[in-house]
């Protein structure tokens, strides 16, 4: 018998990592063309049905009967003004003010808030109908100046939220509970120390609670201060049976009683009332008596953010989300790809070549959901730069207005998007994984996350289900997109297919994450237990 | 790392089916080791564990004295062809063979050389899924090659080749082989590697059957009888029984003669003017040799529904013997 001299290898193999893993299947993703397509084919359908869905609609519209009918940007009202943080908002309200240079302290004791409003009888509405709204306001309020949209901090008595304290229209904090009346009167107090507002309430005068703290950078030193009502639009939402819902606005009045009014400080000069903003004060203006140190503010109107949507005065208005409607359809096809990526080498027994190169399964899973949600983000990404950037100039040249969001708010929803559809991604690889067959993981994954995105924006399932649907399933990522929040302090019907999520953003994102890695980590269990 | 493969006590269930019962063998470097027995026999199932893709229940299959799982780029180790179908469709060989190359840290360089070495340089860029079974084979060989390991298995690697691939597939093993790489070949046809490996594992219903060098095999086949004829049958007779040989009349004019060598017989008829036209050493070929040595291992797969017993009248009919029933069961084993 001879010797054997055993084989020494020529080859010198590179270093041992999860890089090498990552880098195979990056090099097996984009040697298949048709996943490249479908990437594509993701990416151009997210563009196209969102641009259709968002401002590509003709605007037209008349003032009157026999009026001619006037397109596009020439049906706009005039742009609402904005708060600090750049949000349209209402501003208008009847404002019994003077002067406060400095420091200083303004305290009042209410102790009547009561309302009328009309209940839909025409195009001039007598306000007949005694009532408050739930936002009816009446109070205390410290004010750079008469301007719609400037900064202010406030104390407030409410239709049936309490007392609150509200700055710069979209910060709310609530106070002592309970309706305003003669024999539970409410205290309320703001002191200004430079740029910081703290406003107080009490029941009895004597002993006083923090409600909170406003800062307004950049307060002038001579600021208005004074007493103030408002009252919202009498509003009635009905959900319509299958979804849906239709709604009358009518204007509403609200009259507050205050006294023991005292200004602290360096004020000066008399009490002057001035109708902040319009609207609707041609309807019920606004007027003030005076009795001493009391004070009885009728007013109308609404010291509060503006959501998106009809009936708010805005005109044809649309968020940038709109722009991106067209994810879900993107979606299924992300899914089929991300689904065949793992599928196509069961079918084939591919999996068994992986496997033997890598015999580290949890890692070839875990390269695998990297390399898909890699490229699924990037192509998502452009989709979204792209729909945004291409639906806004649409949507802007039809004449619609844009709802303003913040840089942040923008980069948060584009990427977000780009966001929802790797991770998306990665629960269809990892139903891949665990049901080894294209045409069912991806069925799975148009049932676990389109079809309750469809069924609730379509309006086919009512308001409730519609909320518990998008907080226990996947599909609850699509609140990555929501770029402006429900306003608790404005009355409305917040509605999913309104655009507005039961869960923020980032907690349904989370929802959706938390669904892709209990897929996944399924996935890599069954890999690891079962024979190949 | 020494180039062995050490298969030991492997045993698996796949339900009620024993798919490996006590499967033990070595394979050694630098010769060709033939993995045979009829399908059904265990070998994919053992080459599966071996690689690490199935678990088996008891036993352990160790790759130059480590687990499959525990090596590191382990293409650089063994390479390993089970299933020339096993490709993406739509990808080219090249690109299959990149991704390859780039789970363990090697250059497309080291693509491109296999591609040379399989003889795949003008299809390379082609969509695999038009690939003939024999260009698959190659392609699965190229994959194989690809970390230059020391350790190589193939799984019938003969199918779909034609007779100029066949001879091809030989002079490669051969050359591995002579590179004293350790080298194990499946097959269930022994035909395949009669001509090919050094040594057989013969393997049925899970199990080793015999594992012996090609020519023991025939030997100890053949049984070492001489095959005479002659024209006087008694006399020959008288005189070899007298020399110790155990003398059987096979014909009327032939002999079976055990015993004795055909020298040593030529001799002897020579020495007592015994007259005889042909004397021939009995040999057995390798086929029948692993004929005989299956024929039990092989007895279940001859079953199934219709099977008739061997007692039962031509035109009755009778139910399956229990070797019957376990012919399904057998054949899940081989999936």
């Amino acid at each position: 018998m001879t010797t054997i001299t055993p084989y020494r290898p020529a080859v010198q193999a590179g270093r041992d990592g999860f890089g090498q893993l990552l880098r195979a299947e990056w090099t097996k993703f984009r040697t298949v063309r048709g996943w490249l397509i479908g990437l594509g084919v993701a990416a151009v359908v997210t563009v196209l049905l969102g641009v259709l869905t968002g401002g590509s609609n003709d605007i037209a519209c008349a003032t009157g009967p026999g009026s001619p009918v006037k397109h596009g940007r020439a049906c706009l009202p005039p742009p609402p003004p904005t708060a600090p943080g750049g949000q349209p908002v209402r501003d208008a309200f009847y404002f019994v003010h003077q002067p406060l240079a400095g420091n200083g302290s303004l305290t009042a004791r209410v102790t009547s808030l009561t309302g009328r409003y009309a209940a839909g009888q025409g195009p001039y509405p007598q306000l007949t109908t005694p009532g408050l709204q739930p936002w009816s306001k009446g109070g205390i309020i410290i004010k750079t100046g008469t301007k719609p949209g400037s900064r202010y901090a406030a104390m407030l008595v409410t239709g049936s939220h309490g007392v609150r304290m509200q700055d710069n229209f979209t910060q709310d904090s609530a106070g002592l509970p309970g309706l305003v009346s003669a024999v539970s009167p409410r205290w309320l107090r703001l002191t200004r120390d430079g740029d910081t507002i703290t406003g107080y309430d009490s029941a009895d005068g004597a002993h006083w609670n923090l409600v909170g703290t406003a800062h307004l950078t950049g307060l002038p030193a001579t600021v208005q201060a004074g007493l103030f009502a408002a009252s919202p639009d009498h509003t009635v939402i009905n959900q319509n049976f299958g979804g849906g819902e239709s709604g009358t606005s009518d204007p509403s009045q609200a009259t507050a009683v205050l006294d023991r009014v005292s200004l602290a400080g360096s004020a000066g000069g008399a009490w002057t009332g001035t109708q902040v903003g319009g609207g609707a004060a041609a309807a019920a203006p606004g007027r003030f008596q005076r009795a001493g140190d009391a004070f009885t503010v009728t007013g109308s109107g609404d010291i509060a953010p503006v959501p998106p949507g009809d009936g708010n005065g805005l005109g044809p208005n649309i968020t940038i989300e709109r722009n991106l409607a067209g994810a879900f359809a993107g979606l299924i096809a992300i899914a089929v790809v991300a689904a065949l990526f793992i599928t196509a080498e069961y079918r084939r027994g591919l999996i068994r070549t992986t496997l033997t190169a890598s015999p580290r399964r949890g890692r070839v899973l875990a390269a695998k959901a990297i390399v898909v949600a890699a490229v699924t983000f990037m192509a998502g990404l452009a989709a979204a730069v792209v729909a945004v950037a291409a639906g806004n100039h649409l949507a802007a040249a039809k004449g619609f207005y844009l709802y303003p969001v913040t840089g942040l708010t923008e980069v948060r929803v584009v990427a977000g998007t780009a966001a929802l559809l790797a991770v998306g991604a990665v629960f269809a690889l990892g139903m891949g994984a665990l049901l080894r067959r294209s045409a069912v993981a991806v069925t799975a994954v148009i049932v676990a996350i389109v079809l309750p995105y469809i069924l609730v924006v379509a309006s086919i399932l009512p308001v409730g289900t519609a909320d518990w649907v998008l907080r226990l399933t996947p599909a609850a990522g699509f609140a990555i997109q929501q770029s402006v929040p429900a306003y608790p302090q404005v009355y409305g019907l917040y509605t999913p297919n309104g655009g507005f999520f039961p869960l923020s953003p980032w907690a349904g994102f989370a929802v959706l994450c938390a669904w892709a890695a209990a897929a996944l980590g399924l996935a890599a269990y069954r890999l690891r237990r079962r024979d190949a | 790392m020494e180039a062995t493969i050490e298969v030991a006590g492997l045993r698996k269930r796949f339900g009620p089916a024993l798919a490996l019962d006590g499967m033990t063998f070595t394979v050694r470097p630098g010769q060709i080791t033939g993995f045979v027995g009829p399908n059904g026999a265990g070998k994919s199932t053992t080459m599966r564990v071996i690689l690490g893709l199935d678990a088996p229940d008891e036993g352990h299959a160790l790759i130059g004295g480590k687990p499959y799982r525990k090596l590191r780029h382990p293409l650089s180790h063994v390479g390993a062809l089970l299933d020339a179908a096993a490709l993406q469709p739509s990808r080219s060989a090249r690109n299959h063979l990149l991704w390859l190359a780039h789970s363990q840290g090697l250059t497309a360089k080291r693509a491109d050389a296999v591609i040379e070495q399989a003889g795949l340089r003008a299809v390379a860029r082609r969509r695999a899924g038009g690939y003939s079974l024999g260009m698959r084979q190659r392609l699965g060989i190229a994959a194989a090659m690809l970390g230059d390991p020391p350790v190589l298995m193939f799984d019938e690697p003969f199918n779909g080749m034609d007779p100029e691939g066949i001879v091809w597939m030989r002079g490669f093993l051969r050359s591995l082989a002579g590179e004293g790489r350790a080298v194990l070949v499946s097959s269930h046809l022994m035909g395949e590697l009669e001509d090919t490996a050094d040594h057989l594992v013969v393997a049925g219903r899970g199990t080793v059957i015999a594992d012996t060098s090609v020519a023991a095999l025939v030997s100890a086949a053949s049984g070492d009888r001489v095959g005479l004829r002659t024209s006087a049958r008694t006399e020959a007779m008288t005189v070899l029984a007298h020399a110790g040989a155990t003398v059987t009349a096979t014909g009327r004019d032939t002999l079976t003669v055990a015993g004795l060598t055909p020298e040593q017989i030529i001799e002897l008829l020579g020495g007592s003017a015994v007259p005889f036209s042909e004397v021939s050493a009995h040999r057995a070929t390798l086929e029948e040799a692993y004929m005989e040595l299956t024929r039990d291992a092989a007895e279940f797969r001859a079953g199934g529904p219709g099977h008739r017993g061997p007692g039962c009248p031509r035109a009755a009919p009778c139910s399956p013997g229990p070797a019957g029933r376990a012919a399904p069961a057998g054949e899940e084993a081989a999936r």
